[in-house]
């Protein structure tokens, strides 16, 4: 499967080209740029971790590109994400974030029901990566694309 | 220095109380010289008077119906600090082109109203006036809310912000359908679709207005396959999906117990639907706010009261209310597709849901500068005949915090419903890549289209099933005032 998360996640992967600009657009709008990483990609996880915290002072998009690269680097079978925070009163939260890199293999979710009274049925969604330990839960070597 | 002819100057004293009928100007209730308060409540009234009835005359009526009134001398009125308690017609101006007509602008003191009641404030303005002989119609333009009063009501349970945060989704519009046939489906059916929109790419599905518990199928039922549906396409994408349940129902009962079960079910939204009336909105309201629910609001019946110019109420002033009575989400026009929407007057309706402050733009026909004091905003809902064609359109015309439905527009598809999601997804994203990046949209939106199409198949299908469909008719609800081109 392909996680969907994020605000690109259905065109093709974007090139260094145009996540940096992307990246000039955040900066254009004065917006916070940030990178997260995670090996949990549940929907309702909150927390990725955060590559260094957002670049409030970091004005120059190859400096930032320069963070993002340094964060596939060193995560390179994580997904990471690239965010834009807007510090405007009333907004004070994310205004772009989207997907800059994802494990070779993403084998996705499973879904667990169980069944209750009044044919109710309570749902969860575990990732199948979850089940390893966290660091190692996408080796390369893993199922084909 | 003003003079006023002696049938609308106020009278005073023992003059204005002696037992018979006074014009309505001389009761008090037309006072050019009033400066409106910070505090007040202010009206603006489109008001068409009948032969012979003077404008000035007209909008003291409307003042005095719409406060402290009636047809005649009270002597009671002198218990009371009635001065105080009388509304005032402060303006008349004709509008622009439309002889017979006259905007009204008309001041209410705070104290006239109960806090964080809809009921009472509409009670009030429009409870009485509309039926008043001496007009041939009135309309309910626009109206400002000093935020002292504001600050009775609780607003939108989650407002844009914390939606976002909540579903995780940011940057773009959301895109929703409603699911097709309206009426008829079995629940097992319904689902389907749900799965299949869903699955595709859409973060929404959506109950229609009338899809409550029909013979065809039960509310439980319908909660129960769209929630397996919603669940099983969470899990498919990794995306926290939504489908909006219809709580609507015949009795506030009914609602509560159908909203509890969408809950306890882990649906993320429930729905209502406007006809239930102001006082079940404020509850429900009530309700989404104890229990982390989004509230999606259908507009369903506003165009009865809202799209004739002259009668009734704008959709600027039932935005207004909505944001005070707290809905997270409204159906707000779509500008292309096949509801009435005059751009402008949809630009102002968007603005009056979604800014912390409205200045004064008469071109979006907004007239009256309104502070919204912290309250959340509402998430503006674009459903009824778009297509995926449009997308540059509907970026350009409504922003990208919004919600897209294509209902049609999914379900239609010629790959089915999956392919017809994933069309409008795609379409949506190059859309926003391609804005970010600087493109001029408007221009090149076709080809950012096209060329997206070449890796999606289904875009490329959705392009050619669709690219011929427009709905361009005159509006009806159109502005007075049009904007003066400023020299470059």
């Amino acid at each position: 499967m392909r996680l969907t998360q994020g605000t690109f996640s259905f065109l093709p992967d974007l090139t260094d080209e145009q996540i940096a600009a992307q990246v000039e657009y955040c900066l254009k709008n004065d917006w916070a740029v940030s990178v997260e990483y995670t090996d949990d990609p549940h929907p309702r996880n909150s927390y990725w971790e955060m590559f260094g915290a957002p670049m409030f002072d970091l004005r120059d998009a190859a400096g930032i590109m320069g963070e993002i690269r340094s964060c596939r680097t060193t995560f390179p079978d994580h997904y990471v994400k690239v965010n834009a925070f807007d510090s405007t009163h009333g907004v004070e939260s994310l205004k772009l974030s989207f997907i800059v890199n994802r494990p070779q293999s993403e084998p996705g979710f499973a879904l667990e029901r169980s069944e209750e009274a009044g044919r109710r049925i309570r749902y969860t969604t575990r990732a199948y990566a979850t089940d390893r330990p966290e660091g190692v839960r996408y080796p390369r070597t893993a199922e084909p694309r | 220095m003003r003079v006023l002819d002696d049938s609308k100057r106020a009278k005073t004293g023992a003059a204005r109380y002696r037992p018979g009928v006074l014009k309505y100007a001389q009761m008090g209730y037309w006072n050019p010289d009033y400066a409106p308060a910070p505090t007040d409540v202010l009206a603006l009234f489109r008001i068409t008077p009948q032969e012979g009835v003077e404008p000035e005359e007209a909008a003291a009526a409307v003042a005095g119906e719409s406060s402290t009134a009636t047809w005649t001398v009270v002597w009671t009125d002198r218990l009371t600090a009635c001065d105080r308690y009388r509304a005032k017609a402060y303006r008349v101006e004709p509008v622009p082109a439309a002889p017979g007509q006259y905007f009204a602008y008309i001041a209410y003191d705070l104290d006239l109203f109960e806090p964080g009641s809809i009921a009472n404030l509409s009670a009030s303005i429009i409870g009485n006036v509309f039926g008043f002989k001496p007009l041939k119609a009135l309309r309910l333009e626009d109206m400002r809310f000093p935020p002292a009063y504001v600050k009775t009501f609780a607003g939108p349970p989650t407002g844009i912000v914390v939606e976002r945060e909540r579903l995780d989704k940011f940057g773009r519009p959301l895109l929703g359908a409603t699911v097709k046939p309206k009426l008829g489906l079995s629940g097992k059916n319904y689902g389907r679709v749900v799965y299949e929109a869903l699955k595709g790419g859409l973060d929404f599905t959506k109950d229609d207005e009338n899809i409550n518990s029909q013979p065809f199928m039960h509310w439980r039922d319908r909660f129960l396959y769209c929630m397996e549906a919603v669940n099983r396409a969470q899990a498919a994408t990794g995306e926290v999906k939504g489908t909006y349940l219809n709580v609507t129902a015949g009795t506030m009962e009914d609602m509560y117990e159908r909203a509890e079960f969408a809950k306890e079910l882990g649906s993320v939204i429930v729905m209502i639907d406007l006809v239930i009336g102001y006082t079940a909105i404020q509850s429900m309201s009530r309700w989404a706010r104890r229990n982390d629910m989004i509230l999606h609001l259908h507009r369903a019946g506003h165009s009865t009261y809202t799209r004739q110019k002259t009668h009734g109420i704008s959709f600027r002033v039932i935005s207004k209310w909505m944001r005070l009575a707290g809905v997270d989400h409204i159906h707000a026009g779509t500008v292309v597709g096949k509801l009435e929407g005059d751009p402008n007057s949809v630009r102002g309706f968007y603005d009056i849901l979604r800014e912390p402050v409205n200045p004064v733009n008469l071109a979006h026909g907004v007239f009256f500068e309104q502070d919204w004091a912290g309250l959340r905003k509402v998430l503006p809902v674009a459903s009824g005949g778009i297509h995926v064609g449009q997308m540059h359109q509907l970026l350009t015309y409504l922003g990208e915090d919004s919600v897209l439905q294509f209902g049609g527009g999914t379900i239609g598809h010629p790959m089915g419903i999956a392919a017809g999601a994933t069309a409008n997804r795609v379409g949506l994203e190059a859309m926003i890549l391609a804005r970010n990046e600087g493109r001029d949209i408007w221009n090149e939106g076709p080809q950012i289209l096209d060329s997206a199409a070449r890796h999606c198949a289904p875009l490329r299908a959705a392009l050619d099933t669709w690219k011929d469909v427009t709905f361009d008719y005159a509006s009806t609800d159109t502005l007075d005032f049009v904007p003066t081109p400023t020299p470059a």
